[in-house]
């Protein structure tokens, strides 16, 4: 049986019958079309589907969307506000903290919600926070710096 | 990874959940953090025809102090745990616990209570809760009972829980003085579950010698264990470096080893050996 699911996804109102399987990953992705959220793994581990629910760094595909009925989703497509990016997003632009761009956006909604609770973490703490979240590319030196760039911007 | 169909439902009432789980108990599961049971739905493990979500009775996610023990709801998230500045003065060993479990967004989402209810052979959870001699409050539609943590973890992925019950409460002993604990672990590379974690408490007498020390072990068996030859060897003796490494010989008695890729029975007791010294020589250094 088909549910409905009333969800804020980045400061708009949504709502959809959703099958209970849905995983909130597709629903972003699929039936919003916000395709920034990535799939990467499907098994919890790699962070690349990673956003904010009610403020909370989780992995999308992890999730059911009718779990997340009445809740408030912030995908990376709503980090930049009026033409401003985010400063994560600048950090990881002036500091190379990308290469394929795969990990990237579950990178910056993870190291937002590291900022958030540690506005100035140390190199080793920005590791550990971001330990959810995998990259193959960059050996994570430019990730970590980006953070840092953040956490001096905000 | 696509899960099989199901139905499901998320009422706002703990009385509400438990008349749904009575009037479907061998279909139903329940959902809580949902980061065991997704994950095994996904692959297909687990295809319950109905689930019951209880992430909206946010009446069941608290840490309170009460009646000589802190009580924490079963809805209680990892990293509420693990950032309880209280906890951390009172009962260390959860927030230890707590730290070492998956990563920051599995911390977020999954709770102590849908741990334990799995009772999954490598989590993280049950050796702190067996260490600590912890208390399962759980309910069903006909009353409520107590389960000591010793005899909830029954098999592998079973518990004492029966088909009609939930997991409401965790209830620990608030430690007594001069008691330290740790939990020392060896994370699996990529999964970051506990090839073999141990947690450790131990009391000393006035004297300095150990009063008492419990010790649970996960990721050896198919189930979480008290340690019991390592605790008996302990009992009344000094807490040098020679008697904590004698003692933790014992840590892998009698139990079934798990074998896998990560670790042959042969070395899993091994690690179970070295993690044992290692949570009881820390757990000691902690007795202020």
């Amino acid at each position: 049986m088909k549910h409905f699911v009333h969800i804020n996804v980045n400061g708009a109102d949504r709502s959809h019958e959703v099958e209970p399987r849905l995983l909130l990953v597709h629903y972003l992705r699929d039936v919003l079309g916000l395709t920034g959220t990535h799939v990467g793994c499907e098994t919890s581990l790699c962070g690349a589907c990673t956003v904010l629910v009610d403020g909370q760094a989780v992995k999308s595909c992890t999730m059911f969307a009718v779990q997340a009925d009445g809740a408030h989703v912030k995908t990376i497509e709503g980090f930049a506000a009026d033409g401003q990016l985010h400063p994560v997003q600048e950090g990881f632009w002036e500091r190379h903290g990308l290469q394929c761009g795969y990990c990237t956006p579950g990178m910056i909604v993870a190291a937002s919600q590291l900022l958030e609770r540690n506005p100035a973490p140390s190199r080793e703490e920005i590791r550990h926070g971001l330990e959810g979240n995998l990259c193959r590319c960059t050996g994570y030196q430019h990730i970590v710096e980006a953070v840092e760039y953040a956490a001096r911007k905000v | 990874m696509i899960p099989a169909q199901f139905d499901y439902v998320a009422p706002v009432t703990l009385d509400e959940a438990l008349s749904l789980l009575a009037e479907h108990q061998d279909e139903a599961k329940i959902l809580a953090g949902g980061h065991s049971l997704i994950p095994a739905m996904k692959l297909r493990f687990a295809q319950p025809a109905l689930l019951v979500d209880i992430g909206r009775l946010k009446d069941l996610a608290y840490i309170r102090e009460e009646g000589g023990q802190v009580r924490v709801g079963a809805m209680t998230t990892h990293y509420q745990l693990e950032s309880s500045a209280r906890l951390r003065e009172i009962c260390p060993l959860l927030p230890e616990c707590a730290a070492a479990i998956g990563d920051v967004q599995v911390r977020n989402k999954g709770t102590i209570g849908g741990s334990l209810a799995h009772s999954d052979p490598a989590a993280d959870w049950p050796a702190a809760i067996l260490a600590l001699d912890a208390e399962m409050i759980v309910v069903s539609a006909v009353g409520e009972r107590a389960i000591p943590a010793s005899d909830f973890f029954v098999d592998m992925l079973t518990t004492a829980l029966a088909p009609n019950e939930i997991l409401r409460e965790i209830r620990v002993p608030l430690p007594p003085p001069r008691t330290g604990h740790a939990y020392a672990k060896l994370p699996h590379p990529a999964s970051g579950f506990a090839v073999v974690g141990v947690a450790a408490s131990v009391t000393r007498g006035a004297d300095g010698t150990c009063e008492s020390a419990s010790v649970g072990v996960t990721g050896v068996s198919v189930k979480a264990y008290r340690a019991r030859g390592v605790e008996l060897a302990l009992k009344g003796g000094a807490l040098g470096q020679q008697e904590i490494a004698g003692a933790a010989t014992h840590a892998a008695d009698g139990v079934d080893l798990n074998e896998d890729l990560a670790a042959s029975a042969d070395y899993r007791r091994h690690l179970a050996e070295v993690y044992a010294r290692r949570a009881i020589e820390r757990a000691a250094s902690r007795v202020s």
